[in-house]
Parts: structure tokens; C-alpha cells; sequence
């Protein structure tokens, strides 16, 4: 059978999450990872990088909103499979999405960016007119009331929804790791450090998607980059990036000390059909090429030309990376048969409703939607003395 | 009143959030079918649904009543154990009425759908290559199907 070699279940040959499903943990990665960078200046007093704070959850909440696409796409049935907000249950892992989706959406996405702006958009419906000052008005629920206490309230609530939601990230990536690591049956799979694996690599990506989204959108802008920020958030994906390496490298030390049944045919698979995936692409250039640059920008004095051009290298390469890691659970995954004699073939399609074309369109969406969310809720407060862009610094 | 002076835009969000929240029950309420959970975690109108569904397989008793020629030579070899419509696909509609005959099988494709050769069969049972062991001729043309041990006699 082509693609096929050695022996597979015949459920086994044709794999049943495709590249939309490596999209999924992606997606929801970028959001988890956005919204805990952002709570770092809300709650920890990070205050070096505020400037990327409402940039940060506006980021989270355009993936937020094409995160479920992937997984309808891959139901089918546009009749019904909307029915996964409406029908959460708790039989089963996957059966939960409604209500974790909903409730990192609505309970603590949507609401803390709508306390935090809401002195913006009043003020934005005042200044506004046509049909963006009745956008404007529905945005403020009609309550234009932004007095010194009404503020100060917002401010209070919102900071306990920060705290409410770092929790609230880790369960919504958790949650998407659990998926993976409670399949018992799959060895590649199956480990409880998959959650946590899955939770670092979620901060790494979207630390490494807003400070790359922040330095594009300074430069689109054609403003100075806050050079001081940009440095702390890379020494922030620096740190977070050598926890989420160990973890990963704890979990392979693990299974090659292990070396249970499984072993032989996921280090076959690893070394043959996985190898530029995860050993080239994962490991090599996605992850010890960027902590290595990182690192330098840590130990030695750069210019700060040269130091962006090294966060925006390792940006990339970071994402590129953790992409891959996805890839390679997902897809991985499947590559293997349960009998460990033989390996399947993954072919992408291009056109079909799971193909590489649709992948391609639900990877920009939330720059279209980001787009339109920057330009609806500026995030560098140009409405805003509090929120006035800083001067650059080393630039 | 002066509890709502500062706080009414808190109230109208956390409205926005209780219907929000109804919505989502009336239309799970909508969208759940009615007999769901009946008998356990599942519409229960789905056992009436699939008992309505057409048979489409006769069973072995079926085919032995006219066809007890083929029924001699099956029990005497190998696929003794193995049904009618396992090879011959489901036949009801030939059962009830005879003369509706199915289309003849293609040995070539059928008899290596169990027995080409694989790592995970167990060594006893009869495994080939196919291409090398036929060449791309038919089975048929040496085997008898329903005795195909040429040894015990079932060469043609």
C-alpha cells in the first residue's frame, strides 16, 4: 500500500486529524500565551512592558476568536457543529470545549478588554460620528459614564479578572494538552507532562508573537520601538523558553530511560519520518537556535539594531518552532500503528475543507481580525495621556 | 439611585453576560433532541431509527437452503468457518428474490483483502505476495473459493 510500510490497522493508514488539528494548539497556544504576557504588567507590575499590554490581549482575542474554526472545519455538518458551544458536557475531555471555550472567551477575554477600554471608547464615541459612534455606543452598552469612581472600579474589577484569568490561560492550554496526554492508548501521547509541556510552549509562542506583532506594528506605523520593552520581553521568552526545553527534554529522558514497548517503533518514527520535523525543525532551529541567540543578547552588550534583529530572528524561528512541536504531537501521533510494526503516511490536501489552503486562511484571519481590532481600539492610547506612547529608548 | 450612579454600565455587562448565558441554554434546549438521554447517553429515537433501517444481509441459513452443492465442498475446506456474505457481500435482496443475482467476484481483489502477506498475521495462516505468487492472474484460475487447498484436491 503506498505510504505504508510495515503493518497498520486499517483505521490506522488514513490519518484522522489533519493539519487543521496542529492549527488548534497553535491558535489556542498564541491566545494563552498573549494573555499571560499581558497579565505580567497588570499584575505583577511588570511595568517596562506596558506598552504591549492592550496589544498583548487584543492579540489574544483575535485568536481567541478564530481558535474554534479549526475544529468546526473538522466536524463538518455546519448545521450542527455549532452545537459544541450549546451541548458542553462533561463525559468527556473533548465534550468540555464549550465550557472552557466560553469561559476564557467571555468571562475573562472580552470582559477585561472591555473594562479597560471603556474610558477609550466613550471617549472615542464622543469624538466619532456615523455608524462607528453607534459601534462605539453599543460597545459602552449605552452607559457613556466614565466619572473618576466608575473608573476606578473598572480598574479594580479588571485587575481581578487578570488574576481570575492566568489560571484561566492555563486551563484553556492545559485543557488542550489534556486532550493529548490522557489518550492512554497512544504512547506518543499519553503523559502527564504533556499538559504542562503544552502550557510553556504556550507562553513561548505568544510572548514570541506579540513581541514580533509589536515590533511590526511600530514599524508599519513608522514609530520608534520601545527598544527597554522589547529587551524585557525577550529576556522574559529567554527564561520561559528554557523551562519549556528542560520540560520537553525531562519527558524524552524519560521515555528513553523508559524504553517501554513503545519505544523502538517512536524511535524509529522519530529518526526516519519525524526527523526533519522534530529533530531539524523543532529542536535544532525552532529551539536551541533561539535560546542560543536569545542567550547571546543576554550575556553580551549588542547595539540595539543588532539586538532586534536578533529578537525578530528568534521570533520567527520560535514560532516556527513551536508550530512544528505541534506538528509533531498531532501528526506524530498518528504516523505509528498501535501493533508498533508499522507507518503511515500523512498527505496534506490543498483544497478540501481540511487542506493546506484553508490552514492557510485560518492562519491570517487573526491578522484581519487584529487589524480591525487595532484600528476599532487603538492599543498604544493615543486617546489616552495614561497610555502615551513612550519615547524610544537606544534607538 | 445612587447604588446604579457609578456602577450602571457594571450592570448592563453583567445583563449583556445573563442573556448571553440563557441563550445558551434555550438553544441547547433547541438543539438537544427530544428522546437524548431516554435510555442512557444517547438520543433514544436512534434504536427505532437503526431498527427501521433495511436488512441487507440474508445469513448463512439463507443461502444453504438452495445452495447445498457449494455447501458440501465449503465444509470440507479451509473456509469451512467462513460465512457467505463475508466473500459475497450482504445478498438479501438476492435471498428474497433469486433472480436478482449478484455481480461475479473478482478473485484477484478479494482473496488478498486476507491474504497478503503481513508482518502481524500469525505464521500459520496462508499468506503471499501476490504479484509474485499469481503474477496478476486471478486466484481462481488454481483455487477453488469455497475449497481452496490445492493439496487436498481443489485444483481445477
Amino acid at each position: 500500500m503506498p505510504g505504508v510500510e510495515g503493518f497498520m490497522y486499517p483505521n490506522e493508514v488514513e490519518l484522522q486529524w489533519s493539519v487543521l488539528i496542529v492549527l488548534y494548539p497553535f491558535i489556542t497556544g498564541l491566545v494563552a500565551g498573549a494573555f499571560i504576557l499581558a497579565s505580567l504588567e497588570r499584575v505583577f507590575h511588570v511595568v517596562t512592558i506596558k506598552p504591549t499590554y492592550r496589544l498583548a490581549l487584543l492579540t489574544a482575542l483575535s485568536f481567541m476568536l478564530v481558535a474554534p474554526l479549526p475544529l468546526q472545519l473538522h466536524l463538518g455538518h455546519p448545521e450542527r457543529s455549532l452545537e459544541m458551544y450549546f451541548t458542553p458536557h462533561s463525559s468527556s475531555a473533548m465534550a468540555m470545549f464549550g465550557f472552557v471555550y466560553l469561559w476564557y472567551l467571555m468571562a475573562v477575554l472580552v470582559t477585561e478588554i472591555w473594562l479597560d477600554y471603556r474610558k477609550d471608547i466613550v471617549e472615542m464615541y464622543h469624538k466619532s460620528t456615523g455608524l462607528l459612534k453607534m459601534i462605539y455606543w453599543l460597545m459602552a452598552t449605552g452607559n457613556l459614564n466614565i466619572s473618576p469612581r466608575a473608573l476606578e472600579l473598572d480598574d479594580k474589577i479588571g485587575y481581578t479578572i487578570t488574576v481570575i484569568g492566568i489560571p484561566s490561560a492555563f486551563l484553556l492550554h492545559g485543557y488542550v494538552g489534556f486532550i493529548f496526554g490522557s489518550i492512554k492508548a497512544n504512547p506518543w501521547w499519553s503523559s502527564p507532562l504533556m499538559p504542562v509541556v503544552f502550557i510553556f510552549s504556550a507562553m513561548v509562542s505568544g510572548v514570541a508573537a506579540v513581541m514580533l506583532l509589536f515590533m511590526a506594528v511600530k514599524k508599519l506605523r513608522k514609530e520608534a520601538i520601545d527598544i527597554h520593552c522589547v529587551d524585557t520581553i525577550a529576556k522574559y521568552l529567554f527564561y520561559l523558553f528554557i523551562v519549556d526545553f528542560s520540560l520537553e527534554m525531562l519527558d524524552l529522558i524519560h521515555r528513553i530511560y523508559e524504553a517501554d514497548e513503545s519505544f523502538r517503533s517512536l524511535d524509529f518514527m522519530v529518526h526516519s519520518r519525524l526527523f526533519f520535523s522534530q529533530i531539524v525543525l523543532q529542536i535544532c532551529l525552532g529551539t536551541l537556535t533561539p535560546i542560543l541567540l536569545l542567550g547571546i543578547t543576554q550575556l553580551f552588550k549588542i547595539r540595539a539594531g543588532i539586538r532586534k534583529a536578533i529578537y525578530t530572528t528568534s521570533g520567527l524561528l520560535t514560532l516556527m518552532g513551536i508550530f512544528a512541536m505541534r506538528w509533531n504531537v498531532v501528526i506524530g501521533g498518528q504516523l505509528f500503528s498501535k501493533s508498533f510494526l508499522g507507518y503511515t503516511t500523512y498527505k496534506m490536501a490543498l483544497v478540501t475543507k481540511e487542506g493546506l489552503l484553508v490552514a492557510i486562511a485560518l492562519a491570517i484571519l487573526p491578522f484581519i481580525f487584529l487589524t480591525i481590532l487595532v484600528k476599532l481600539l487603538p492599543p498604544f492610547g493615543e486617546n489616552d495621556a495614561h497610555h502615551a506612547p513612550q519615547p524610544a529608548i537606544g534607538d | 439611585m445612587a447604588i446604579f450612579k457609578d456602577t450602571g454600565h457594571l450592570f448592563r455587562f453583567a445583563a449583556l453576560f445573563v442573556v448571553g448565558t440563557t441563550s445558551i441554554f434555550v438553544l441547547r434546549a433547541i438543539v438537544t433532541p427530544k428522546s437524548f438521554g431516554q435510555y442512557g447517553h444517547y438520543r433514544g429515537a436512534a434504536l427505532k431509527d437503526l431498527a427501521d433501517r433495511p436488512v441487507k444481509y440474508a445469513g448463512h441459513q439463507a443461502c444453504e437452503v438452495c445452495h447445498t452443492d457449494i455447501v458440501t465442498t465449503k465444509t470440507a475446506g479451509k473456509h469451512a468457518g467462513v460465512n457467505c456474505e463475508a466473500c459475497h457481500g450482504p445478498l438479501a435482496k438476492h435471498a428474497d428474490d433469486p433472480s436478482n443475482t449478484p455481480a461475479k467476484l473478482d478473485t484477484a481483489v478479494l482473496c488478498v483483502k486476507c491474504h497478503a502477506a503481513s508482518a502481524a498475521k500469525p505464521k500459520g495462516f496462508p499468506q503471499v505476495q501476490a504479484d509474485d505468487h499469481s503474477g496478476g492472474l486471478a486466484c481462481d484460475t488454481c483455487h477453488k473459493p469455497h475449497d481452496p487447498a490445492i493439496a487436498a484436491g481443489g485444483a481445477k
